[in-house]
């Protein structure tokens, strides 16, 4: 075993400062991606060492709430791997029609484009109505933005190529209006979406449901932390439920493999056994 | 035992024609893992490993999250995602942000490698038209691991590899064909 270098232990430190004072957990986080952010976050704050940003993130609280966004913050499109979503209507639809009321979850929902996308996308299927879609994540900010739902409008042109691939059934641009340099997604879709704060590495069950996405989150989570977080998903749905993940994530490394089965195995959508 | 846990490459404009040539020389019984960065257009996603796989005696895949890298294998980033190393010697990939206009981006594949692995890796850059890799392939160097450079003569595009001779000294400036036997050597079993 070498010794742990002094940035090692620093970063542990600062870890466990935050969980400590603020009770958000990255201690399971991967190391090799957040140790990257925290590279950065030393830039952005002008500090030399971890241990500098360890006592500013202690004492000034403004400073956490800004390395918060160091360290969650993703930026997804709407409709990302359209065939994602196309699988979602073509496989997982026929299954959610059979039920009256429908929950969805989308774990680590960042800044909401993905929530947006399915909501769009059961309003089309004509089942919005009677669903209920969770949105969560840890992060405040990303909420108030996932909430507001306004995107750059040189964003939406992707979207939209995106969106007609997925198998949209009009226009991505008869979902939103648009002033100068923005779009803002339609109102009707917002009454289905509860954004909430929801920490996959230390809350527990909230709903029984019978989709999750949860794509490109657990990428950051190490072995174990991702571990608990499959587990907590599996908990949550219902039998024969949805577990959708990014286009190159995968249950084959986990312990939760034989608790799933393959559904469309290309789009990583696993159906609850 | 080779004393390496991995041998980290990137490449980009070029660096394929440099790979299909490189690949067909490494022994099937080659001791280290591979992890590769070549820079693509995410366009078809298997492409890439369908092509090398055709010309490698090793073990080609696309690198999968939490992946143990075994040896005898090469891994290659797949589109849009960058690819690094963990601690325990698994891959981890990232949709963070591109860098040098890169996803997956050279420097966050050698950077993880010069944290994770320290002297226990090799980092061998390649042709390319860009800035990405250099300034990894220098933290590798830092850490004790041995850096390899393509002599910018040998190289359809100097400026990636040029980018890294400005910052540092490697351990070997090779010609894309002296890369083969080198590489051989590195990863020959016992």
């Amino acid at each position: 075993m070498t010794q742990p270098s002094s940035e090692d232990v620093e970063l542990q430190v600062l870890l466990d400062a935050i969980y400590q004072r603020y009770h958000y957990d990255f201690r399971e986080y991967a190391e090799a991606s957040l140790r990257r952010r925290v590279a950065a976050a030393l830039v952005h704050f002008d500090c030399e060492t971890i241990s500098g940003l360890q006592a500013r993130v202690l004492h000034e609280p403004k400073v956490f709430t800004e390395l918060l966004d160091f360290l969650t913050v993703q930026v997804s499109d709407m409709f990302r791997d359209p065939s994602y979503f196309r699988a979602i209507r073509e496989q997982v639809v026929p299954w959610l029609r059979t039920f009256p009321t429908l929950k969805v979850w989308v774990a680590g929902c960042s800044t909401g484009e993905e929530a947006w996308s399915l909501a769009i996308l059961l309003a089309e299927e004509g089942l919005l109505d009677r669903t209920l879609i969770y949105a969560t994540d840890i992060n405040p900010e990303s909420l108030r933005a996932a909430e507001a739902g306004i995107y750059p409008l040189e964003r939406m042109a992707l979207f939209s190529k995106s969106y007609l691939k997925a198998g949209g059934k009009k226009s991505l641009s008869s979902w939103y209006t648009t002033s100068a340099h923005s779009a803002m997604l339609d109102r009707s879709l917002r009454k289905s979406i509860l954004f909430s704060d929801h920490s996959l590495a230390t809350d527990s069950v909230f709903a029984e449901v019978e989709l999750i996405s949860c794509r490109n989150v657990l990428i950051y989570f190490d072995r174990e932390l991702q571990d608990r977080a499959i587990a907590l998903m599996r908990d949550s749905l219902r039998r024969r439920g949805y577990l959708g993940l990014g286009s190159r994530e995968t249950l084959r490394f986990t312990s939760h493999d034989a608790a799933f089965e393959e559904a469309a195995p290309k789009e990583r959508i696993y159906r609850k056994r | 035992m080779s004393t390496l846990d991995a041998i980290v490459i990137g490449g980009s404009a070029g660096a394929l024609d440099v790979l299909l040539n490189l690949l067909p020389q490494l022994p099937r019984g080659f001791s280290v893992p591979i992890v590769l960065v070549l820079h693509v257009m995410p366009r078809k996603p298997s492409y890439l490993v369908d092509v090398l796989k055709a010309r490698a005696a090793l073990g080609v895949e696309e690198a999968q999250d939490k992946q143990p890298l075994q040896p005898g294998t090469l891994y290659c980033a797949p589109p849009d995602y960058h690819v690094l190393i963990e601690r325990g010697r698994s891959l981890s990939l990232s949709v963070d942000d591109a860098v040098h206009f890169s996803r997956p981006s050279i420097d966050v594949l050698f950077e993880s490698a010069a944290v994770a692995l320290r002297s226990r890796v090799a980092g061998v850059l390649l042709t390319g038209g860009n800035e990405d890799g250099a300034r990894g392939l220098e933290a590798i160097s830092r850490a004790g691991g041995i850096t390899v450079v393509q002599a910018p003569k040998s190289a359809q595009m100097p400026h990636m590899p040029e980018a890294a001779l400005a910052r540092f000294t490697p351990t070997r400036v090779l010609s894309s064909a002296e890369l083969g036997p080198y590489l051989t050597s590195l990863g020959a079993p016992e």
